[in-house]
């Protein structure tokens, strides 16, 4: 496995693949069950986000090897409109398109780390990391 | 890709088989309440077994089935959802209130049994 993979996120059909090749990705690290489901719900959110929001853009993957911690990075970039009011967004129920506004708060919820940047008219990059334990 | 649905008596069910894209999804929550309408059927069992995945779109799908099911006069049983799955939709905070489950598909299926007394 390359420490460093990415998927482009284009098509409905690339939310669906992002998320399998993510849980693949999890499940060789040695993530188990539980994990790897939360890992694959977290990418299928951020990669749904690109596809809704900014059409397009990708999901980057990195496996992160440190002296007694290993773990798997997630990036979702895009070059789409760009999130006004972050605060806004990681709350519970916060929508734009008839979602349940899950999505971002529940990404936090599901990973370790969690970080999200954005520039109205520039795009947003929203990081997560999941730690093997 | 179409999800099948069989009719067992006064009955339906579904076991979904394939991963459940955006799409798939929309599909099936059409092909049912199509069903529901052209068999009158009073009682819907959904098992999850295979399914390895509900984010929050697919929750909220399967939310909407129950309740536009409710609305046409058919109980939905939710059925087999993997533990996994179960922990994923608490961390994002989704609640599936009103929703009727049962661990198989045999016990969805004794549920509306006990519920509809058919
Ligand atoms: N990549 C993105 N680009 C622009 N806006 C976004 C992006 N991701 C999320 N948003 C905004 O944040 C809101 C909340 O997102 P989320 O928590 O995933 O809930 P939902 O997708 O159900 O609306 C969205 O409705 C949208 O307005
Ligand atoms: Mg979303």
């Amino acid at each position: 496995m390359e420490p460093h993979s990415f998927i482009g996120i284009k098509k409905e059909w690339d939310i669906v693949g992002a998320r399998q090749l993510g849980r693949e990705i999890a499940r060789k690290l040695g993530f188990g069950t539980v994990d790897q489901a939360r890992i694959a719900t977290a990418i299928s959110e951020i990669a749904r986000n690109i596809y809704l929001y900014a059409e397009d853009g990708k999901v980057t993957f990195e496996t992160i090897e440190g002296m007694n911690h290993k773990g798997l990075r997630i990036i979702a970039s895009d070059n789409g409109p760009g999130i006004d009011n972050i605060s806004q967004v990681m709350e519970d129920g916060y929508t734009t398109s008839g979602g349940l506004g899950a999505g971002l708060p529940g990404v936090k919820r599901l990973m370790d780390e969690f970080d999200i940047q954005s520039e109205v008219g520039k795009g947003t990059i929203v990081t997560a990391v999941k730690w093997l334990r | 890709m179409r999800i099948p649905i069989l009719k067992l008596g006064n009955y339906l069910l579904i076991s979904i088989q394939m991963e459940l894209d955006d799409k798939t999804a929309i599909q099936f929550q059409e092909d049912l309440l199509q069903r529901i309408h052209e068999t009158g059927a009073t009682g819907v069992v959904v098992d999850l077994t295979s399914v390895d995945i509900i984010d929050s779109f697919i929750a909220k799908v399967l939310g909407e089935v129950v309740s536009m099911s409710d609305l046409m006069g058919a109980k939905v049983v939710l059925t087999g959802i993997q533990p996994a799955v179960a922990i994923t939709l608490i961390d994002l905070g989704i609640h599936l209130q009103n929703v009727q489950t049962a661990l198989d598909l045999e016990q969805g299926l004794m549920k509306l049994h006990q519920e509809l007394g058919e």
